[in-house]
């Protein structure tokens, strides 16, 4: 016998506006993202592939690589262990002014990056508040730009981790406790498994943010050639002396490295996602 | 999702049981460090810009912001703002629309085409721009013919600063109107609403919160960028300099109380921010 196949109905849309959202979108994105991001792949193929090697592998690039990612790594790490304290703090301890603390967390996003770099400096320079209590230079050194970094990525962690430990069902660490696990046996196995993909969203949204930023490090970083020079100053620098195409070949090992970036982040959420659809 | 915390329910302290509770000594010492670490890496800078900005005393904070040079680049950074922050406005709500009310093919590129820009450093958001206009780059000689002046002047400002700018409501509104359906529209359109009368008395009343949140965080980053502009603008004094930009000029000509004087003016837009962004978060949370 044969069975007709069931044809899948499909439910018109009667919504308006499809052809006129998705157009305007379209071409809003093609004119302002696409088309002036894909000049630096172009750029670059008007360059031969030897002179692309030689600028990007140059000592002092490859220096600024290593002090980007460094930097950015270290600032990661402090704001992962910071971040979650802060995250845990918030949601789970009481205590006066609390509203207030949690609203200016979000103060490096509101706060103009340069206006963060030239604070910092004063605060970190050998003279400053903090500074003249250490004997090593903070500011002009690579720890400074630490400092800069772990600022701008502050808020990511503590934002992530945050909603995941609010929605945290409590019973399962009373079910912990009752099996005889002590706290920390129940922070490690129970609780810390939970936080660890909100924790990585929150480090690898810090750390893009860290690579490519540049307002806040130029102030405080003392900008010397090997030593504390990012990678994006030497994109500026190289623009400021018309060297247009060393500059985008720079550009676009930075942006190589961002599309990954990207693409981890996607993962992990979709990782995550599924976890939480399949349980 | 790159580089933007959506809209999220004010945090509240949980209740947690006495079995899964911290002993004293730990809850304290936690929270000192969550406080010191706060105190240290925030509420500091933010003291050191007053402090310093009023260093010199009331008089030269006055001529420090009033200044010509101060005026042109306060003028110039609210005309960013405005022409900059309504058009990411109304691509966040178009996109915001085809996106989650349509099914279509390419979605997730899509989307992830808007997130772009927050994952790319502000210098090679200016960067570019300087490719496309600049004397060199794809478009230079003929705008050079046309005696039209893009990079190093106004447009170009407003270009990258749309640039860094352009996923804040979309990502905003997005997950707000995934969420939310269609349901309530097509009931509209069904009792003969048109498009456009859905939209304003339908959609537009449930999206407000979401929307008005994503032009906040639009509009401090478009007041404070930085790297982008700086790559395009030609630090023209008086002409293409943002407030982000004249501060930078002050402070490396070591006039740091006005630099720090035109400094706490953006962080007191900032402090506002923060406590707009706070009281709409309060409302989502309350209707």
């Amino acid at each position: 016998m044969n069975i007709l196949p069931v044809r899948k109905r499909k439910r018109r849309n009667i919504i308006p506006g499809f052809g006129l959202s998705l157009g305007y979108t379209m071409l809003y994105v093609s004119i302002l993202v696409l088309l002036p991001l894909s000049m630096v792949f172009i750029n670059t193929t008007t360059m031969n592939w030897s002179e692309f090697i030689e600028t990007i592998t140059d000592e002092r690039v490859v220096a600024s690589y290593k002090l980007s990612f460094g930097t950015a790594l270290a600032a990661g790490i402090l704001n992962v262990i910071f971040g979650t304290i802060i995250a845990w703090v918030l949601v789970r301890y009481p205590f006066p002014g609390k509203r207030i603390v949690d609203g200016l967390v979000d103060l490096p996003f509101a706060l103009p990056t340069a206006v963060a770099g030239i604070a910092l400096t004063t605060l970190y320079a050998p003279q400053g508040w903090v500074g003249q209590f250490f004997d090593f230079k903070i500011a002009f050194t690579p720890l400074g730009i630490i400092i800069a970094l772990t600022f701008i990525g502050l808020p990511f962690v503590v934002r992530t981790v945050q909603p995941v430990l609010q929605n945290f069902n409590g019973e399962v660490e009373e079910a912990s406790a009752s099996l005889g696990a002590n706290r920390l046996q129940t922070f490690i196995k129970v609780i810390l498994p939970e936080l660890i993909p909100a924790i990585l969203t929150g480090f690898s949204l810090a750390f893009a943010r860290a690579l490519g930023e540049y307002g806040s490090v130029v102030f405080i970083a003392g900008n010397m050639p090997m030593k504390t020079e990012i990678t994006p100053l030497i994109i500026m620098t190289k623009l400021e002396q018309y060297d247009y195409a060393g500059a985008t070949a720079i550009a676009t090992v930075m942006l190589v490295v961002s599309f990954l970036l990207l693409f981890i982040i996607n993962m992990i959420q979709w990782v995550t996602n599924r976890k939480f659809l399949h349980s | 999702m790159a580089g933007h915390i959506p809209l999220q329910q004010t945090p509240t302290t949980i209740k947690v049981t006495t079995v899964s509770q911290e002993p004293k000594a730990i809850r304290w010492t936690l929270t000192f460090i969550a406080l010191a670490f706060l105190a240290l890496f925030l509420v500091l800078p933010l003291v050191t810009i007053f402090i310093t900005a009023f260093q010199k005393g009331w008089e030269t904070y006055v001529a420090a912001i009033t200044h010509p040079d101060a005026l042109s680049a306060i003028k110039l950074t609210l005309l960013v703002v405005l022409i900059t922050v309504p058009l990411n406005a109304i691509f966040g709500v178009m996109a915001a629309w085809a996106i989650t009310k349509f099914q279509f093919k390419g979605k997730n590129i899509l989307i992830t085409i808007i997130d772009l820009p927050f994952a790319i450093s502000p210098v090679i958001a200016g960067l570019v721009f300087i490719l496309l206009f600049g004397a060199q780059g794809l478009f230079g000689e003929w705008l050079f013919e046309h005696d039209l002046k893009i990079v190093f002047a106004l447009p170009g400002i407003v270009l990258a600063t749309i640039f860094v700018t352009l996923p804040f409501v979309a990502r905003e509104l997005i997950p707000l109107m995934q969420a939310q359906g269609t349901a309530e529209e097509e009931a509209s359109l069904t009792l003969g609403a048109s498009g456009f009368k859905t939209f304003l008395l339908v959609t537009l009343p449930n999206i407000k919160w979401g929307l008005l949140y994503g032009l906040i965080l639009c509009n401090a980053r478009a007041i404070g960028e930085f790297g982008a502009v700086s790559v395009v603008s030609g630090h023209i004094r008086g002409m293409t300099n943002t407030m982000p930009l004249h501060i930078e000029i002050l402070y490396n000509e070591y006039q740091f109380s006005a630099a720090f004087a035109v400094a706490s003016l953006m962080s007191v837009l900032a402090i506002i921010t923060l406590i707009v962004k706070n009281l709409i978060e309060w409302k989502a949370k309350h209707t």
